[in-house]
């Protein structure tokens, strides 16, 4: 962050005061509902509908209520799971079709990259319906596979990996071509140790967004058993509608993860969105 | 675009021999992917055109009605409701989060001392995730304890409620989801400001032009491949997303005032138990969302700017 940096000489005009007065302004007034939530959480019911900031005397009590009256750290390993699944599954499938893709020579190769990328074009919500249909069919509703594999297959991993492996160049596998390395022994000792930053970025977003699901794991799973957490706060906030301060508690915990994630890896974030599609 | 340049000597037996070995492994390496968007994407989109024309009760039981779901549909003032609003909301978001955006990128590209904590402070409403976004804002918009309802009250406007009033409630939502969306959008539009040469500027600033003309002439024309690519994301995402949002935040209240297309689908399929019927009015929005990004697809010369 540009913060700790050894501090350039800023010359101060009008103009970049007002502006960087503008942008403070703008960022307190954005990050102001997460501050809200957050010190909320540590306000007693009697203060959390008050005006002041920071609460007078914090208290934990309201996390702890959260995880003794519902089963909050399952909902949170059921996350961690399947977020943790989709993500692995997916970077190695996507990762294969990628280096098949950019890599290899076969026929239809551009039919298919295109079918695959179309693909693109419709998201989940849209198709909500039948997807459900067709995982009822096959037997995966109110399971882990349910969450999980359908989560898995999303052409945008492929297109970036895609985009990526292009700009390699060629003579990285020639050598060990010649000396009759595997395809796959090239995609793991090569390719693979190659793409560690692109992999890492999508790691990250890949995390984030299946942390983050709510609308699959509510459609596909009834199970108590199997409830993530962004499913467990909004089950939480039905029964507790009042209680504010145990709601804000719960959505502090679940968006916490995120928040560390934002927080440790916000580069990797930029980096996959500003990659993501365009150029 | 480019290609691996592996060399290859055509004709001979070790040529076809790698050729064939070649083809093989990709077919291996291709497998787990294709099959997976075949079954849970390729299927379902031609299942959602399917299924409209059945009346699917309860699990698992189909009947072909032909059209009679779309002439509900026609019928149905809900779904017109829901039509209505989904554009209302469509011509809100996408200027506002486009023109915010873009602002918001044009400010943080500037170097000033903090400019990294004021760039995260704008973009991290977009990590946590809706349901939060949602109870955060229930929270401070609730009727008379809420701080911003509170606060609204010490400006003059007393017991007004922003998600209990039908009127209100679409603005509210147009308001949430410009205020977690406008940090992505900045980040797509920083990348495309970072690409535009510092030269252009420097010269233009020779020729004495102006902040505003130097927007006008360097900035805006060369943005527009990321502008292009904004309107077309933003467009997608607004007519398909935010299901969590409207779930969580109003339940498509009051009166319906916030019921968009895709959660009227929702509520059909999965409330009421009308999967047949919801996958019709799913269907329309499939068929409308292709028909935009083929259009997009084909004017953007597959996807690829120049």
């Amino acid at each position: 962050m540009t913060a700790l940096r050894p501090r350039r000489r800023t010359r101060w005009t009008p103009q970049k005061v007002a502006l960087l007065a503008l942008g403070i302004v703008l960022a307190l007034a954005t990050i102001f509902p997460l501050v809200w939530m957050i010190t909320g959480a540590f306000k007693p019911a009697t203060e959390v509908n008050g005006s002041a900031i920071l609460p007078s005397e914090p208290t934990l009590e309201n996390f702890a209520y959260v995880f003794t009256q519902v089963p909050f750290l399952r909902y949170m390993f059921n996350s961690f799971v399947v977020s943790a699944a989709v993500t692995v599954l997916a970077l190695w499938f996507h990762s294969m079709a990628a280096y098949a893709l950019a890599r290899l020579r076969f026929p239809g190769r551009e039919t298919i990259f295109l079918l695959i990328f179309s693909t693109m074009l419709v998201s989940l919500p849209v198709i909500l319906i039948p997807t459900f249909v067709v995982v009822r069919t096959l037997g995966m509703v109110d399971s882990y596979a349910g969450l999980i594999v359908p989560a898995i297959f999303n052409a945008f991993g492929i297109f970036l990996l895609r985009q990526f492996y292009v700009s390699l160049p060629g003579e990285l596998e020639e050598a060990a071509l010649v000396d009759g390395a595997s395809y796959w022994r090239i995609y793991r000792s090569i390719i693979l140790p190659l793409s560690r930053p692109i992999l890492s970025a999508l790691t990250v977003f890949f995390f984030l967004t299946n942390w983050n699901s709510f609308v699959w794991p509510l459609t596909i799973t009834s199970d108590p058993n199997l409830r993530v957490v962004q499913l467990g706060i909004a089950t939480f906030q039905q029964q507790y509608a009042a209680d504010w301060n145990y709601v804000l508690a719960a959505a502090t915990v679940a968006a916490m993860p995120t928040l560390l994630i934002f927080f440790f890896f916000q580069r990797q974030i930029v980096e996959s969105i500003k990659s993501a599609g365009f150029k | 675009m480019r290609t691996v340049e592996l060399s290859r000597t055509a004709g001979t037996r070790a040529g076809s021999d790698r050729m064939r070995r070649e083809r093989r492994a990709a077919f291996w390496f291709l497998l787990p992917d294709t099959l997976g968007l075949l079954v849970f994407v390729a299927v379902p989109m031609v299942l959602a055109i399917i299924l409209g024309f059945f009346r699917v009760d309860g699990f698992g039981s189909f009947e072909f009605i032909g059209i009679d779901n779309y002439v509900r549909m026609v019928g149905d003032p809900q779904f017109w409701s829901s039509v209505r609003i989904t554009l209302i909301y469509l011509v809100a978001v996408v200027p506002l989060i486009f023109v915010i955006g873009l602002a918001l990128a044009l400010l943080v590209q500037q170097k000033l001392p903090f400019i990294g904590l004021i760039r995260s402070a704008l973009f991290v409403p977009y990590v946590v995730s809706l349901v939060v976004v949602a109870m955060v804002w229930q929270f401070m918009l609730a009727d008379r304890v809420g701080i911003l309802s509170r606060l609204l009250g010490l400006l003059g406007f007393e017991g007004i409620s922003p998600l209990g009033e039908p009127s209100l409630a679409l603005g509210t939502v147009v308001l949430v989801t410009v205020w977690f969306q406008m940090g992505y959008y900045m980040i797509i539009f920083l990348a495309g400001l970072q690409d535009i040469p510092g030269e252009y500027y420097e010269a233009a600033r020779i020729d004495g032009a102006s902040a505003w003309q130097r927007f006008r002439r360097i900035t805006l024309p060369l943005l527009r491949p990321t502008s292009f690519f904004v309107l077309v994301t933003a467009t997608v995402a607004v007519m398909t997303g935010g299901l969590d949002l409207i779930f969580v935040l109003t339940g498509g209240g009051p009166a319906g005032a916030t019921s968009l297309l895709i959660f009227y689908i929702y509520e059909q399929a999965f409330l009421f138990g009308e999967l047949g019927y919801a996958a019709a009015v799913g269907s329309v929005l499939v068929v409308a969302m292709l028909a935009w990004s083929l259009a997009m697809f084909a004017l953007t010369k597959g996807g690829r700017f120049e």
